[in-house]
């Protein structure tokens, strides 16, 4: 009989082992659920996770793992203040499409005076006040009429890809465009433009940005007295308001951080990497970035290394479809599977496995 | 010498390194009342379990009537003949005492003829109850006896009764105590399993104190005293506290006719509640835990607010400020539940020292935590008040209740508070800590502070306070001086018993 027992004290071994096991067994589990797809189980493990790497033309791939992985560890880090603080926002999608929105409306409104100095911060601020407004809706909702968060933060995801889509064929379409969908190339405005600060590093604003947040969100945590109440608010709520942690403006404050952040992302995607404000804009980042904040153990630092590995993902899920013409289903399947593969094996952490043999009484 | 109903040799029974019961053996005559002493962790509930077929022994016999009796589940110890009372009641408050009663049965009769029974038992032992009432609506008096009747139904041969007089006023106790006499009277045996020594002395015949999961002593409470007892129970020399006489001191705590409505549901609104504490003073408030205890912390503490004129600390109204304002202050409180509202569980002592004393002991500097200083004043806390921990490093969930509490409340009492308000500051606490407890409270009335004490253990209020009132349905008693309240009136302040014109033992 195999039997779970209680650990006195939650093991820090399986904490920060739990995620190096969960993403081993999602390679197991994918490369079943590729050869099922008739695919060489092996030969697809390596292409996503190996390929980006050390392949011929990891050249071209391993900048691509800052671009890819900056959002993602942006608004994550956003994200894991309210986490731990027991504040679930799943809107981080929409708070990026918002964001970047706002912040393409500046460049776009302004264009193409010259004077970058003025432009580019004027972006990044319109782009986190956006993302930031975006997710005061279910904040205040919450407050005031103790509507769940996670239903409308989630909700607003599709409210705001449907605004995206008015903007691209409406308000913010290319004037020289002729007639397509989508803004003019933000990446081709200087003033505007959130370009590789080194070529071919790969390394932007957006980098420099995440880089930041995380040694900002490590200080905050592990130092200030917020950092302490958004803890204490997210492991003993009726300690906190003991501690004299008011709920709601934690409420407010986590949804407000966790959105000005995923808009700065977006911002800094919709100026650089992506060019423009399309209906296709958004690649579900905000809802990766859920998945990357638990894998990081909502540490900052775990935070960046798992950011890094979801970049991967998507970097070899791109090579796989286009190389060996997997569906693209297949990388979000996979992507999920991590994050349920790490709640599964989470269970170590505070339980432990114990075979006893059948009593005999 | 009666015949023995119950008899145990032997028993052990260890949960990985911790053994919970050592070589237990006893033994309960028929009809006899006996008692099952200890200190919270001494084994006595490991012990009923085993005898409720809910824990099988590691070692060990028992016998009924001298056949071996080895219960394989509950069903089986009850069609055995033993019957438990549980200390935390099962029952659903949005059915009916006889719905209740049906539940929890083998087999089950009719809801009509469970009614009648139900009458007939109720009647017959004194515990007025009517079948068809909700249980939601009971007192915890009247859901205790849905619990007792429910056992009675099934003619148990023994009774075990877990800490049943930890949720009732005096006279209720006194209803049960009628009751479990009768009982023994027709042969029923009762093992009654408790740690207040004077009813004990006053119900009992015979008594197996347990320390440390072993028998450390037998013998008959009515002619044992109390205080040898609890030193059997302990294992140690008890101090009694000590208070010096206090001259009258300023006004320190008022409060004005505040009243606040029910924070939830299952809450307790306040009603026009008036104290007035003076320095140096030590205010006890009574009450049956859900009078409104919680919530009077909560208006106190900051957590709730209220009229800004109905609370005064000093003269200086401060029903609006918020947690850390009255802390700089100097009002300071101590809530029931230490795990969950008191401390984080997962948090180290050094994080829960700073949960209330970043205010008074300056613990932040432009908004950083100086964990340095804050692991410092927890390792004084732990120093001074004797907290045993290995150091400020472990998390408050892994120390036990009673070191837990002291911690708490030494917390507290080491910010130097103008008015401490602790409400159980000894709930589930074992002796020795209780009374170093009880001891740190008097000595900070001593020096100055005024203290209210908010407490179900009415021994302990009469102890330690000077003037006495009683918390009933969100209600305050006009305070009296403790010394010298008999025990009838403390119940009358009470608001009495339930039922208590209908509360008599069928001669």
């Amino acid at each position: 009989m195999i039997v779970l027992e209680k650990r006195e004290a939650p093991s820090r071994l399986w904490a920060w082992g739990s995620p190096v096991m969960a993403v081993l067994l999602t390679m197991v589990l994918g490369g079943l659920l590729f050869a099922a797809l008739g695919q060489n189980p092996f030969t697809v493990i390596r292409t996503i996770f190996l390929d980006p790497l050390f392949s011929e033309f990891a050249w071209f791939y391993r900048p691509q793992i800052l671009i890819k992985g900056a959002p993602l560890v942006l608004i994550a880090i956003g994200l894991s203040f309210g986490f731990r603080a027991g504040v679930w926002n799943i809107g981080a999608e929409g708070q990026y499409i918002v964001g970047a929105i706002c912040g393409a409306g500046v460049a776009l409104a302004l264009y193409p005076m010259d004077a970058r100095w003025l432009i580019f911060p004027t972006m990044v601020l319109a782009g986190a006040s956006g993302g930031w407004a975006w997710a005061m809706i279910p904040a205040l909702l919450r407050v005031r009429f103790g509507t769940n968060e996670i239903l409308v933060s989630l909700m607003l995801v599709y409210v705001a890809e449907q605004l995206l889509a008015a903007m691209a064929l409406g308000a913010m379409r290319n004037p020289e465009g002729m007639g397509f969908p989508g803004s003019r190339n933000l990446s081709q405005y200087p003033s505007a433009a959130n370009l590789e600060l080194i070529s071919g590093s790969g390394m932007h604003w957006g980098v420099v940005a995440a880089l930041i947040t995380v040694i900002f969100a490590y200080v905050t945590l592990s130092r200030h007295v917020f950092g302490f109440h958004v803890r204490l608010a997210g492991q003993a709520p009726r300690a906190a308001k003991f501690a004299g942690v008011n709920p709601a403006r934690m409420v407010l404050i986590c949804m407000g951080l966790s959105g000005a952040l995923a808009g700065a992302a977006g911002l800094f995607e919709v100026a650089g990497p992506a060019g423009q404000i399309s209906i296709d804009f958004n690649v579900g980042y905000g809802f990766t970035a859920i998945i990357v904040a638990f894998l990081g153990r909502l540490h900052p630092i775990g935070i960046m290394a798992a950011g890094a590995l979801m970049a991967l993902t998507y970097i070899g899920g791109g090579i796989a479809q286009s190389s060996l013409g997997l569906p693209a289903a297949a990388i979000n399947l996979l992507q999920g599977m991590l994050l349920f593969n790490l709640l599964a094996v989470d269970v170590f952490t505070t339980y432990r496995i114990r075979l006893l043999r059948k009593e005999v009484t | 010498m009666r015949d023995t109903l119950l008899n145990i040799a032997g028993l052990t029974k260890a949960y990985g390194s911790v053994v919970a019961n050592r070589d237990v053996s006893f033994s309960v005559g028929v009809g006899e009342i006996h008692a099952l002493l200890g200190e919270n962790g001494a084994g006595k509930s490991t012990l009923v379990k085993t005898i409720y077929g809910l824990v099988k022994p590691d070692s060990g016999t028992m016998s009924m009537r001298g056949a071996p009796f080895v219960p394989a589940d509950p069903a089986a110890a009850r069609k055995a003949g033993v019957g438990m009372v549980f200390q935390h009641f099962s029952l659903f408050d949005a059915l009916t005492v006889a719905e209740n009663i049906v539940l929890g049965m083998d087999n089950p009769p009719s809801p009509r003829a469970i009614a009648a029974e139900v009458r007939r038992v109720s009647d017959q032992y004194g515990l007025p109850l009517d079948p068809d009432q909700i249980v939601g609506d009971l007192s915890a008096g009247e859901r205790q006896r849905v619990e007792i009747i429910r056992c009675l139904l099934q003619n148990p041969k023994l009774l075990i009764m877990d800490e049943p007089t930890s949720v009732l006023t005096p006279q209720e106790v006194e209803i049960l105590f009628k009751t479990l006499r009768k009982l023994a009277a027709e042969g029923t045996s009762i093992l009654y399993i408790s740690h207040k020594l004077s009813e004990i002395a006053a119900l009992c015949e015979a008594a197996t104190i347990l320390r440390l999961g072993q028998v450390v002593a037998t013998c008959d409470p009515r002619t044992t005293a109390p205080r040898e007892m609890a030193e059997l129970m302990v294992g140690q020399v008890l101090q009694s506290p000590v208070r010096a006489a206090r001259p009258e001191g300023t006004m320190a705590l008022e409060l004005t006719g505040l009243s606040a409505p029910a924070p939830h549901r299952f809450g307790t609104a306040l009603r026009d509640i008036r104290i007035a504490v003076r320095a140096g003073e030590v205010l006890g408030i009574g009450g049956v835990a859900g009078n409104g205890q919680d919530e009077l912390v909560a208006v106190l503490s900051g957590e709730t607010p209220s009229d800004n004129d109905a609370v005064l600390l000093d003269g200086k109204p401060v029903g609006r400020s918020p947690v850390n304002a009255r802390r700089a202050l100097g009002l300071l409180c101590a809530p029931e539940e230490r795990l969950g509202h008191a401390a984080a569980p997962e948090m180290s002592l050094t994080e829960n020292a700073a949960v209330t004393a970043i205010t008074r002991k300056s613990l932040t500097q432009n908004g950083f935590v100086d964990w340095s200083k804050a692991r410092a004043f927890a390792s004084a806390v732990i120093a001074q008040f004797d907290v045993r921990t290995p150091g400020p490093q472990h998390t408050a969930a892994s120390l036990s209740g009673g070191n837990l509490q002291k911690f708490v409340i030494g917390r507290e009492i080491m910010q130097a508070p103008r008015v401490l308000v602790v409400n159980q500051p000894t709930w589930g606490v074992d002796a020795a800590a209780a009374a170093a407890i009880r001891q740190a409270l008097l000595t900070l009335a001593d020096e100055g502070a005024a203290v209210v004490v908010i407490s179900q253990d009415l021994d302990e209020l009469m102890e330690i306070s000077d003037r006495f009132c009683a918390l009933t349905e969100g209600r305050l008693s006009a305070p009296r001086p403790a010394r010298g309240l008999t025990v009838d009136q403390i119940g009358m302040m009470l608001g009495g018993a339930h039922d208590m014109e209908v509360a008599h033992v069928a001669e």
